[in-house]
């Protein structure tokens, strides 16, 4: 029976286990921050999955089979944020489900306003663009920082390269991996290659010695050089992560900008903690808000970018650019 | 004459102009699996594509180009040492 018009609050279901620190009734929308999203069909729920950067061991797979079959729907579904998802699942399952999930150390994910499982590429060990770790970060983050209670949903993402499969500045938080490459003149042959590798103009080479005119400017940060290079003299200078904040998608998406660059894996906590600290403290008033929108107020901005300064300094942008609306609806 | 005095005679070449990627990089990888380390393989490809990846992936497999020449066509011309950056040779 489809139950295409339930009214989800009030009522409330009798569970046998805790979810949220809650047990016995509860409401649907405690059931959704537990990552247990009430379906159309009565009864019927979808269970979301931590996956974080959506690598799933094979043992942990395995397992989420066996629970599917017995459990839920004749599919999984994977989601736009790389959880998996098992649909149809009654209420009553729910016990069962959270009991053996945890025999493989399998979590369940996230919904509503908090942090939520961090997406990520496919890892930098073997990607050959890969410059930063994605995986590894993205299970740091997921361990010291999911489920934070915040104004609204925050999502991070890991991008290893600047190709950003992870989508960085549609994320509330995005970490996309750059590297900035330093030239040997004294190794260098002059063979070009590197002005032939760089696909953004940002190598030319010299007419005469064919060695590289190098310009910042158009640098993407991508270590195409270095990569190319044979004889070395391209090498890595600094690595780091490239921050951008306050992108969404949605009925009315935002697009973060870059407002941080060469951020260490060693920084990323303190600045995830110090933004969402900001965040935490600066949308008070302002109801269910996403960072972006908070941060188009300019007053918000500025003091936003200042108390980024304090602890990142000269990491932080010169004149980073505030998130701005990117309008799918009414062109 | 030049390149014999310096060790970096050809022992095989490869002319892959109008080859697109990644098949001119495939049949460089193929020919490279017959010499042996130390041995050069001399190849011809495109500018544009070719030129910006396919260095890059000889680089990847461990090979050293060693001399990159422009040909009057646009194209160049690359002499590759087999096994050059593994070895350290």
């Amino acid at each position: 029976m489809v139950d295409k018009f339930i009214e989800d609050k009030g009522i409330k279901v009798q569970i046998d286990t805790e979810i949220e620190g809650k047990t016995g009734s509860i409401d649907f929308n405690t059931l959704k921050s537990g990552g247990l999203i009430k379906q159309r069909q009565k009864d019927m729920f979808t269970v979301r999955l931590r996956c974080p950067g959506g690598r799933v061991p094979l043992s942990k797979l395995e397992k989420v089979v066996e629970v599917a079959k017995k459990y839920a729907g004749d599919y999984i579904h994977l989601s736009v944020r790389q959880s998996l998802e098992l649909p149809y699942v009654n209420y009553h399952n729910f016990k069962a489900i959270y009991e053996e999930l945890a025999e493989k150390d399998q979590k369940i994910a996230s919904c509503g306003p908090r942090i939520r499982v961090p997406t990520a590429c496919s890892g930098c060990e073997y990607n050959p663009n890969g410059i930063m770790d994605t995986q590894k970060m993205a299970k740091l983050v997921d361990e010291q920082f999911f489920g934070k209670n915040l104004p609204h949903k925050f999502k991070i993402s890991f991008s290893g390269c600047p190709i950003d499969c992870a989508r960085t500045s549609e994320n509330d938080l995005g970490f996309q991996g750059a590297v900035k490459p330093e030239w040997d003149e004294e190794t260098c042959t002059g063979c070009r290659i590197c002005s032939k590798a760089c696909q953004e103009g940002a190598i030319e080479s010299d007419v005469e010695t064919g060695k590289p005119i190098f310009n910042p400017e158009k640098c993407l940060y991508c270590g195409d050089c270095v990569r190319s290079c044979p004889t070395d003299s391209w090498q890595e200078r600094v690595k780091g992560w490239t921050v951008r904040v306050g992108g969404r998608h949605g009925r009315h998406p935002i697009t973060g900008h870059k407002i941080a660059e060469f951020i260490s894996d060693e920084e990323v906590p303190s600045f995830i903690e110090t933004i969402t600290k900001w965040y935490d403290e600066n949308a008070r008033g302002y109801g269910r808000t996403r960072i972006g929108v908070v941060l188009q107020i300019p007053e918000k901005w500025s003091d936003f970018i200042k108390t980024l300064r304090k602890t990142f300094e000269n990491r932080v942008l010169k004149n980073p650019k505030a998130p701005t609306k990117n309008e799918i609806h009414f062109e | 004459m030049e390149e014999e005095k310096r060790g970096e005679k050809a022992a095989s070449s490869l002319n892959l102009k109008g080859v697109i990627c990644p098949i001119n990089f495939v049949k460089t990888k193929l020919r490279l699996e017959e010499l042996e380390d130390g041995q050069n393989l001399e190849i011809i490809i495109d500018d544009g594509e070719p030129m910006q990846s396919v260095p890059r992936s000889i680089k990847e497999e461990g090979h050293k180009i060693t001399r990159v020449t422009k040909l009057p066509d646009g194209s160049y011309k690359l002499l590759i040492r087999k096994g050059g950056l593994r070895n350290g040779r």
